[in-house]
């Protein structure tokens, strides 16, 4: 068992390809009137196809900006991003982001607000009208594919942000906190649906996240930060078997160390600061 | 196993799916009228009211009918002269009409340039300042200079009337869109237009009603205001008449015709904005709410 393995400064080998998000040596500074933050700096990462990868660290370390530089939306102060070998210039359209808010249309229904993913993209209706079927079944949205955002628990909608961002099968899926505003049941039963989600598609996925359990109990890696300005603490390789009953798995020794471990380095870069 | 476990997880939510959510959808369909009804029964009584006090009023002789003409008298003066009433308010409405649209086309594409354009907007923003600002009354007699005698001139006051509001009230709601949400289009790969089409304009809709009402008001005392100046027809024209021959009962008439011409428009965008945006905040009556 590989404990507490420092990866931080995995050195940025550039011929290496395959990976499907290389982030390089990234620094990132906004600059504004009053003054300029260093949101991240010295960020260096790679994410296997088909890793889950979790993302922890105290508010405002620069979580959410690290999601963004990888889909595009941010351009980095100074370093690279590249995703599937590809340096990463503009918004970037083979990913599905699922914000921290649901970000709904509010005057569609859930199937078209899932179904907005599709018309932007122009993918055939024929094809995409049973994939919305098949999301709506896996989601436990059934029944509820004709009502409005605001006829939605904030459980459901969320789900339904989820749907429209798996429907075109991207092969990597950025979530910001998608369960935040959840309660504890809706949460694990939201896990727990990921965790299949992910191992019946494949895709890679970055999850930014307070919990520290959820973090541990979907991820292969847990990439902890230090606090502003944002860089990587540690990266914990999460070693529980590939299936993972909720509860079983939160039982587990090695849980319990991954959560200890990240709960010390959490707790020790925020008295530091 | 985790499959399986994920579909017991899952069914403690099942009883909550059952109920049709159609059925608690307020406002979509004929219900949406009845309430309607019921939103406007308050404010027509209190007109209603008005009514009987003015009545109450000149029946008591408590003021000369030269200045103040019973509603009786009123009525009687309408109905006598039907057709040049008719004929009036027709000349005043199509003015109207006609300005409020220009002003809503004109409008909302310079309020999209303006959103789209800082550059615009840092310039077109003070001309149209200068003028709303402008006393139309003072303006007003350089367009019938300009335009002649026609019906163009009180057009051109009615545009200038119901414009800013629209073009105010489209810039606030392409500006207030969720910055999210146009990341979101972005990381669909959508293009400005198809982003503009789906997200942006629909969002700002509840401001543009917002300022389409005021503007439905602002173009009636426009079209007037035209009239004043130098007309031979139109509401205006009736008022100026009959307040040089002290003819107060064809005043009054044509002052009530006139309001109604305004509250009418105000009712018609109202309308259309209830069925336009069915789902917008202001229009929903949660079963939770609705007896507040
Ligand atoms: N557009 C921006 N302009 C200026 N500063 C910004 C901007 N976006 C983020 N920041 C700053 O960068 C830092 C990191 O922000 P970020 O949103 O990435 O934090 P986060 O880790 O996602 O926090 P949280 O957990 O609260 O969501 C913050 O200090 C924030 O003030
Ligand atoms: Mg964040």
């Amino acid at each position: 068992m590989t404990v507490g393995n420092t990866t931080t400064q995995r050195p940025a080998d550039a011929t290496a390809t395959g990976a499907a998000v290389e982030i390089d040596q990234v620094a990132v500074r906004f600059r504004t009137k009053k003054k300029d933050v260093t949101a991240l700096r010295d960020v260096s990462l790679r994410i296997e196809p088909g890793e889950f990868v979790s993302i922890v660290g105290a508010s405002g370390c620069g979580k959410s900006t690290l999601l963004k530089l990888v889909s595009g939306l941010l351009r980095p102060s100074s370093g690279q991003v590249r995703l599937h070998g590809e340096d990463v210039r503009g918004p970037r359209r083979d990913i599905g982001y699922v914000f921290q808010r649901a970000a709904l249309l509010e005057w569609r229904t859930a199937r078209k607000n899932i179904l907005l993913q599709a018309e932007m993209r122009r993918l055939p209706k024929a094809q995409v009208r049973q994939r919305v079927d098949e999301l709506i079944e896996m989601t436990g949205l059934t029944g509820f594919e004709d009502a409005y955002p605001n006829e939605l628990s904030g459980g459901m909608q969320q789900r339904v942000a989820l749907c429209r961002a798996l429907l075109h099968r991207p092969p990597v899926l950025l979530m910001d906190e998608p369960f935040g505003a959840l309660d504890a049941l809706t949460r694990e039963q939201m896990n727990v649906e990921l965790r299949r989600i992910w191992r019946e598609t494949g895709t890679t996925v970055l999850l930014v996240t307070h919990s520290i359990a959820e973090a541990v109990y979907l991820a292969n890696r847990v990439i902890v930060m230090t606090p502003r300005p944002g860089t990587v603490a540690e990266v914990i390789d999460v070693d529980l078997p590939v299936e993972r009953d909720y509860g079983k798995t939160m039982s587990e020794p090695e849980f319990a160390r991954a959560t200890g471990r990240i709960r010390d380095l959490l707790g020790a870069t925020t008295t530091a600061e | 196993m985790a499959a399986q476990s994920a579909i017991e997880q899952r069914e403690p939510t099942a009883p909550a799916r059952t109920p049709a959510p159609a059925a608690r959808r307020p406002g979509r369909t004929g219900g949406g009228l009845l309430r309607f009804v019921q939103h406007t029964w308050r404010p027509a009584a209190v007109l209603a009211a008005i009514f009987v006090v003015w009545w109450a009023v000149t029946a008591a002789g408590l003021v000369k009918p030269y200045l103040v003409p019973s509603p009786g008298t009123t009525l009687d003066v309408v109905l006598a002269q039907i057709g040049y009433f008719a004929h009036h308010t027709w000349i005043t409405t199509y003015e109207t009409i006609f300005g409020f649209a220009i002003a809503i086309v004109v409008g909302v594409l310079s309020a999209v340039v303006m959103v789209y354009s800082p550059t615009v907007e840092k310039s077109l923003y003070p001309l149209l300042l200068f003028a709303q600002v402008i006393p139309k009354i003072a303006i007003a007699p350089l367009f019938i200079v300009w335009l002649g005698f026609g019906l163009t001139p009180k057009v051109v006051v009615a545009v200038l009337m119901a414009f800013f509001p629209i073009v105010i009230s489209t810039v606030t709601g392409l500006k207030s869109i969720d910055p999210e949400m146009l990341q979101l289009s972005a990381t669909m790969g959508a293009g400005p237009g198809q982003t503009f089409r789906k997200i942006r304009f629909p969002a700002a809709l509840p401001h543009l009603f917002a300022g389409l009402k005021v503007a439905a008001t602002m173009a009636v005392t426009g079209a007037v205001v035209g009239e004043f100046v130098g007309a031979n027809e139109g509401l205006g024209y009736v008022i100026l008449q009959a307040n040089g021959n002290l003819d107060t009962p064809t005043l009054f008439a044509g002052l009530l015709i006139m309001s109604l011409l305004g509250v009418v428009l105000f009712v018609v965008v109202e309308l259309l904005e209830y069925f336009v945006l069915p789902w917008h905040a202001s229009r929903r009556t949660d079963a939770a709410t609705t007896s507040l």
